[in-house]
């Protein structure tokens, strides 16, 4: 009688282990509201037994998966820069029937998993469009809320725990930074400055941003170089310089965008099905595979990024041989 | 019995994690290990060109129905939106005049009255010759504002005009904008700030693109041929609100699929950035 009681339960137990496993599995590959359920799933699996595993063993084996899917998919060519357009996160709230503030702040933790999920990968470069200078034309309170949250989530980066240290990343704030509020502005400042030195990872924040200002800038910045260059060398410029002094290349143009010394990006994905690249990189992403996913922001998950890199593993060769192209015709 | 077994589990989890660890970074250079990746990487892929092969049948069958006139909406849609088109060719499949001829006779069939053909190393200014054709005017020397200083090839072609553009066309272009403003700003002895604000502006460079033969109005749509979705180097300057649709390869290019995109376009909301 004891030994077949001892068999029912050990049987049981085997039985809950596998489920254990099978829910965690599931739930890497969620969408994020199945993700809780799957994971109380699993907890319940192990329930029976009367342990509560840490959350620190699910998170390592959730990173132990990862790491084999990681491995199988750079056996193929992996992106070095990928860029994202968060688009959706409005029409993310609204579906859910959320308050607007609530489907940007998923925005943002959407952002730090997809970073993390690309620095595991070995994507050196991450760019996003945060707040582009066409968003200042939105309700003046929508646009308070954001720049809120900006000053909010840099705060939080700042701190020794955040995403940004575990990796060791670099933060870059490019945009016409003059357009933000002056507690926004002196934040990511101050961020840009404490991760300067940091040899990690990049990642770049686009705001207050359009490609057109970029260039724009560029351009100012080249003639104001050569202005000075002429005030030193003939002491006033009217008149002393030659014709080839406002000579402008395409190399010179580059070397003052905010972009310069990062490599243009592999991938550009915008979200929510949009086709439009909204003036963004319009100069770097000459060669970039554009991809533009149905999901909205907040649910672009590990297997939309997954895809997106397999889609751009299937067109790295015609990729590569237009990059060539176009350094040769530079 | 049940808390010792749960706490040999957990240590276990815990050893295998570390273990596993460590055996990764010393089995990584394995050859066997690299042939099972591999082998998951194409099963991976072969899974990928699965959906592909699926969503392409699924675009047949909307061609075929399409192009059988079954639903209205596809026959009776406006063009109103699109004041501008601009097409992309990958540069090998240019070379075949023939096609693009046929295209642009689709458009043109369509009521579609003004285009940009590009591709990136410039083949279509090349071989791209309407001599034979029916051709109205050809006036290469004539820019869409009737400035005489042009450098982009323009034609007409069957009552639609016709913009030639390449990879010059863009970045170099902006670089020689970029000139014409620095040598205006260095004519200039004072040091005024207020005039550096008022020159460097994207209307100036507007101007500025005009001045030195680059200019062009922005495409609403701009359709792709080629294996993959990227804009090759159109010009930055007129692609910041366009509406980018991949086509395919233009050997497998259809009439329906053109209609198909133009409609979705004519069903696009844009609410620049507001």
């Amino acid at each position: 009688m004891n030994s077949t009681k001892n068999n029912i339960n050990s049987r049981r137990e085997s039985l809950g282990f596998f489920f254990f496993f099978f829910f965690l599995f599931a739930q890497l590959f969620s969408d994020r509201r199945y993700k809780a359920p799957l994971l109380v799933g699993s907890l319940l699996c192990m329930e029976k037994q009367g342990g509560i595993v840490t959350s620190n063993l699910l998170g390592s084996a959730s990173r132990l998966l990862r790491k084999c899917l990681f491995s199988i998919l750079s056996f193929g060519p992996m992106p070095t820069h990928i860029a994202f357009i968060m688009d959706g996160n409005r029409r993310y709230a609204k579906k859910r029937s959320i308050k607007q503030g609530v489907g940007h702040r998923d925005g943002f933790t959407t952002l730090t998993s997809n970073l993390k999920y690309c620095y595991e990968m070995g994507v050196k470069y991450v760019t996003v469009y945060a707040f582009s200078i066409d968003n200042f034309k939105r309700d003046s309170s929508e646009v308070r809320f954001l720049m809120d949250l900006m000053k909010e989530k840099i705060d939080e980066l700042l701190k020794q725990d955040s995403v940004i240290n575990r990796y060791g990343a670099r933060v870059n704030f490019w945009g016409n930074l003059d357009l933000l509020s002056e507690p926004v502005r002196s934040a990511a400042k101050e961020l840009m400055a404490s991760t300067a030195s940091n040899k990690g990872p990049v990642l770049s924040v686009c705001v207050a941003y359009t490609s057109a200002d970029e260039i724009m800038h560029a351009v100012q910045e080249v003639c104001r170089e050569r202005r000075e260059r002429l005030q030193r060398e003939h002491g006033r410029v009217n008149g002393m310089g030659n014709e080839t002094d406002s000579d402008v290349s395409v190399a010179d143009l580059e070397q003052h965008f905010y972009t310069a010394g990062c490599p243009d990006p592999d991938i550009v994905i915008r979200t929510s099905g949009e086709t439009r690249l909204s003036n963004f990189l319009l100069w770097q992403s000459t060669n970039s595979h554009l991809q533009n996913p149905v999901r909205l922001w907040p649910e672009f998950s590990l297997r939309h990024l997954i895809w997106a890199i397999l889609e751009y593993q299937r067109v790295y060769s015609y990729l590569e041989d237009t990059r060539n192209l176009s350094k040769k015709n530079e | 019995m049940e808390t010792h077994l749960i706490q040999m589990y957990m240590r276990l989890a815990n050893e295998f994690a570390r273990t596993f660890d460590s055996l990764f970074h010393r089995i990584q250079s394995s050859m066997i290990l690299k042939f099972i990746l591999g082998l998951f990487w194409h099963l991976l892929h072969i899974a990928v060109s699965l959906v592909h092969i699926w969503s392409y049948v699924i675009q047949q069958l909307r061609c075929y129905i399409i192009s059988s006139g079954l639903f209205a909406k596809y026959r009776n849609f406006s063009l109103s939106r699109l004041r501008y088109l601009a097409v992309i060719v990958d540069s090998q499949e240019a070379k075949h005049t023939a096609k693009i001829k046929q295209l642009l006779s689709w458009l043109s069939a369509i009521g579609v009255k003004h285009v940009a053909l590009y591709d990136a190393e410039g083949v279509l200014k090349k071989s791209i010759d309407f001599g034979q054709t029916r051709l109205r005017d050809r006036s290469a020397g004539t820019c869409l504002d009737g400035d005489v200083n042009c450098v982009t090839s323009l034609c007409n072609y069957e009552e639609m005009s016709i913009e030639l553009l390449s990879f010059t066309d863009g970045k170099e272009g902006i670089a020689k904008a970029a000139s014409f403003l620095c040598s205006d700003y260095l004519k200039n002895d004072s040091d005024d700030c207020g005039r550096t604000e008022t020159l460097f502006t994207e209307a100036n460079m507007t101007k500025a693109l005009k001045a030195v033969g680059y200019y062009g109005p922005e495409p609403d749509l701009l359709l792709v041929y080629g294996p993959a979705r990227c804009h090759l180097g159109f010009p930055p300057w007129r692609l910041r609100y366009t509406e980018i649709m991949h086509m395919g390869p233009l050997k497998s290019m259809k009439y329906s699929a053109i209609v198909k995109a133009l409609y979705d376009f004519s069903k696009k909301y844009q609410n620049y950035g507001s």
